[in-house]
């Protein structure tokens, strides 16, 4: 049954006026109260754009202004803000359509933010906004249609019969809210949403969607991590609607238009030049790199106990690329040539509610092939791609479901669970179809799957106060940081990105510092003093992107030919350089390498100091859990027991020859637990922090983020 | 059914009539650099005419917003309306016919209008058509 609008009940509307976009920014944002149905349109301030730029940092400072420090997330002040940042939406520099969504996470306490692609942000930026706050929380569930073209915001209520679930919600909204039937008017329309999974779990995401016009439905892209889809339901929110049908190369107002085509085209041409014989994005997005990580034994297997299996190869991309759909212009916004944003068509479901129905599923990319697929010892395509669609379509993280999943798997192993635990659900290495059943039953709200959907710090602490599991044992192996799942790839032999999953502010991501290479495999940061800097740049750098509304992708998964004759090409300074051009060109301001990193270290700061607002950002906070570090289990150690060997020789200046197994794991762990100190030691210092973790008031001072309220929270903590 | 310009090397003497005819046709000034047909330097006093051969699709399969496709007479055409200036088909074009320039906010090609065929001077250029899918 399609949905019509004229069928649904109006509940509230709000007119503004439409006014042309300059230099990247509207100079306002729009701040909506789902509980109250009020409109508020707030100005941006010069102070604000200059010290929060834009995206993420404009999301974290509305965050903060309308929450208090006891706020929880399922507090009617809890916001959902998506902010996209001045150089979002622009159509020539590939990777420009993101935008970043912020909100208090239920899964950590501590602001999230996750980046999405999809033609909701551009488009609502367009519309008129730099931001949208969504506040309160509404009784029933509520759809909100922002229309760009009219200048109006309608609030809807949502039929009972409307379906959660997206790959159904977003294609009915699509067709309701377009002007017509016409492909480029339901291209006009971007729906968020979530899905029943988000319902009862903390594992909810946001769906962004995308009408593909090749395909003749909607694609959807995913702010997956943290949960923020688990505060969009909490809200009574069942969908976000935008249209906006008069994009052009000038929507975004740039202060030089032909600047940004010459600097977009430069990358169109280096990427269809390049990227066959580099990453093949193109063909394979981020998948590409399943072989490689098997490779260099950083690729997750069972619970990232091993990093390498013999099954690798049939993961590998090259069954991805038969599997996707090729030839396509697989971007997620207009003028992405890098394309990576894949899909299988015509997948046939094998489970669940919407079984034997054919489907398209988006992706997987990398992390969702290692997570649900190596990481649980799955090494059939089709039990990823099903895992992959149901997380989708079901509004949930595949990340988190990956690690929650070979964390339970892990202990079906041990015999800490068993059918009898989880009613039924056979979680043995392997059983995609088990991981379905959780699924299944997390969009149900019934069943082991519901327990399982409040993540792995609840998991590890519930099977050890009620099964008797050892407690040690699950916090070395439940793989998250301040409650967020981590992401798939091995950090053990790497203490450069230990604390690159661990010295982030929302937990452990990638989106941050990826350093395994430089530090592993090609050990560039030798000293504790390099790593620190590393862990200072790389991080500010990629925040850089979440400012602007950028896809980190381009910058270093197409490289120009001659990267490497620069002093550090890990840098890949000439796209730091069209980076620079491009914001100068869109905002007509000039910008040097140094103020660039400048403006991600005010709201890096900031964000830090947000942490410790609500109670959390301290050195504590900081510390994996142990199977991110080294091997926690015989079985570990003796899968490595050559290179740990050596290690305790050669680093730790012990001879195994004398040592029991039981011996050389506890010295290994010793060793590198001092190590990773001696890391957080040299990081802090770097960042300008104290030993606790605390920005220091003297370098807020230096980079401009002395606001009078962080300054207080600060000396607070300090004291 | 596919139609052309079919362009030949050795009757052009470099005249530059056509890219005056084109670019006053379309941009109201003569131009070159908004003509869409361009008349190359070669070595030894000849020229090269690049011009889109209609025929190879590249553009079509790259653009996003499927702004470009075949017409009912042949060409392949830009619909200004879906264009929304990425320039990906300026990048994947592989003789550089699709064109641009700085701060127009759409590309362009040509569409095998025949104007210049009429107006050159030594018979260089000629509208033709050939069989292809449509």
């Amino acid at each position: 049954m399609s949905l019509a609008m004229n069928t649904l009940r109006k509940i509230a509307e709000w007119r503004y006026e439409k006014k042309p976009l300059a230099r990247g920014y509207n100079m306002r944002t729009l701040a909506i109260d789902i509980g109250a149905l009020g409109f508020a349109e707030k100005p941006v301030s010069a102070e604000m754009k200059r010290k929060f730029v834009g995206g993420k940092g404009f999301g974290l400072k509305l965050l903060w202004d309308g929450t208090k420090p006891s706020t929880k997330w399922d507090d009617p002040e809890n916001e959902i803000v998506i902010a996209m940042g001045p150089v979002c939406g622009n159509t020539n520099y590939p990777g420009s359509g993101k935008s970043l969504v912020v909100s208090l996470s239920p899964m950590t306490g501590v602001p999230i933010d996750s980046n999405v692609g999809g033609y909701f942000g551009p488009f609502l930026k367009f519309s008129g906004f730099d931001a949208l706050e969504l506040t309160g929380k509404s009784d029933r569930d509520l759809i909100v249609f922002l229309n760009g073209d009219a200048g109006r915001v309608e609030i809807f209520e949502s039929p009972e019969s409307l379906e959660s679930d997206t790959h159904i919600l977003a294609d009915k909204l699509t067709h309701a809210f377009a002007a017509s039937e016409a492909e480029t008017d339901l291209a006009s329309v971007s729906v968020v949403s979530a899905g029943r999974g988000a319902e009862h779990s903390v594992l909810g995401l946001l769906n962004f969607s995308l009408y593909d016009r090749r395909r003749g439905g909607c694609r959807v892209k995913q702010a997956g991590r943290g949960g923020i889809g688990t505060v969009f339901r909490n809200k009574g929110i069942k969908a976000l609607v935008c249209r906006y049908s008069t994009l052009s190369q000038d929507s975004n107002g740039a202060a030089d238009p032909a600047a940004v085509q010459r600097i977009g085209l430069k990358l169109h041409r280096e990427i269809l030049r390049g990227d066959n014989s580099q990453c093949k994005m193109r063909k394979t997005g981020t998948a590409h790199l399943m072989e490689v990580m098997n490779d260099y034994d950083l690729l997750p297997v069972q619970n990232h106990r091993f990093g390498q299996d013999p099954q690798g190869p049939a993961l590998a991309s090259q069954v991805w690329e038969k599997l996707f759909s090729q030839g396509l212009p697989d971007g997620c916004w207009y003028g992405c040539t890098l394309a990576c944003s894949h899909a299988v068509d015509r997948f046939e479901l094998k489970t669940g509610p919407y079984a034997g129905q054919k489907v398209c599923v988006d992706g997987p990319e990398y992390e969702t092939a290692a997570g649900v697929g190596s990481n649980l010892g799955v090494w059939d395509p089709e039990g990823i791609l099903e895992i992959n669609f149901y997380c989708d379509t079901y509004g949930i993280d595949t990340i988190s479901v990956g690690t929650i999943s070979s964390f339970l798997m892990e202990c079906w192993e041990y015999g800490i669970l068993n059918e009898a635990r989880t009613g039924g659900v056979n979680l043995e290495w392997g059983d995609w179809r088990g991981v379905c059943e959780l699924m299944h039953q997390m969009a149900e709200g019934k069943g082991f799957g519901v327990l399982a959907g409040r993540g792995s710090r609840y998991m590890a602490g519930f099977l050890a106060s009620q099964y008797g599991a050892d407690p040690q044992l699950m916090k070395d192996i439940a793989l998250h940081g301040k409650g967020l799942e981590q992401s798939q790839y091995i950090s053990k032999e790497s203490l450069a990105q230990q604390g690159g999953y661990y010295l982030t502010n929302k937990g452990p991501q990638h989106d941050e510092a990826w350093l395994i290479f430089m530090d592993m495999v090609n050990n560039q940061i030798p000293t504790f003093e390099k790593k620190a800097e590393a862990l200072h740049y790389f991080p500010m750098f990629r925040t850089w992107f979440g400012l602007q509304g950028l896809c980190k992708l381009p910058w270093n998964d197409i490289e120009p030919s001659d990267n490497a004759k620069w002093s550090e090409p890990n840098k890949v300074p000439e796209h730091v350089a069209n980076y620079r051009d491009l914001y100068t060109a869109i905002t007509g301001e000039p910008l040097t390498w140094p103020e660039l990193i400048r403006q991600s270290e005010r709201v890096y700061n900031f964000q830090r100091v947000f942490n410790l607002r609500v109670g959390h950002g301290r050195r504590a906070d900081d510390y994996p859990p142990y199977r991110a570090m080294g091997p926690v289990t015989e079985m570990e150690y003796l899968s490595r027991a050559e290179r740990y060997d050596k290690q305790l020789r050669e680093k730790i200046g012990l001879d195994p020859a004398g040592m029991s197994l039981g011996e050389k794991i506890a010295a290994h762990r010793r060793y590198r637990c001092a190590q990773y100190d001696s890391l957080v030691d040299a990081v802090y210092a770097r960042r300008g922090w104290s030993p606790e973790g605390i920005p220091e008031p003297a370098h807020l001072v230096e980079i401009g983020m002395d606001l009078p309220d962080v300054l207080e929270v600060v000396k607070r903590a300090l004291n | 059914m596919i139609k052309y310009l079919a362009a030949n090397d050795k009757k052009c003497v470099g005249c530059m009539t056509c890219t005056s005819v084109c670019s006053k046709l379309y941009f109201k000034e003569d131009n070159p650099a908004k003509s869409r047909i361009q008349v190359n330097e070669a070595p030894a006093m000849a020229y090269h005419l690049v011009v889109c051969d209609q025929e190879c699709m590249a553009c079509v399969r790259e653009c996003p917003t499927r702004a470009i496709s075949r017409n009912k007479a042949g060409a392949i055409v830009i619909d200004n309306k879906k264009c929304v200036g990425c320039l990906a088909c300026v990048a994947v074009c592989p003789i550089g016919a699709m064109r641009w320039f700085p701060g127009n906010p759409v590309p362009f090609k040509c569409i095998s209008c025949g104007a210049c065929a009429k107006a050159c001077p030594k018979g260089a250029l000629e509208i033709l058509t050939k069989e292809g899918a449509l």
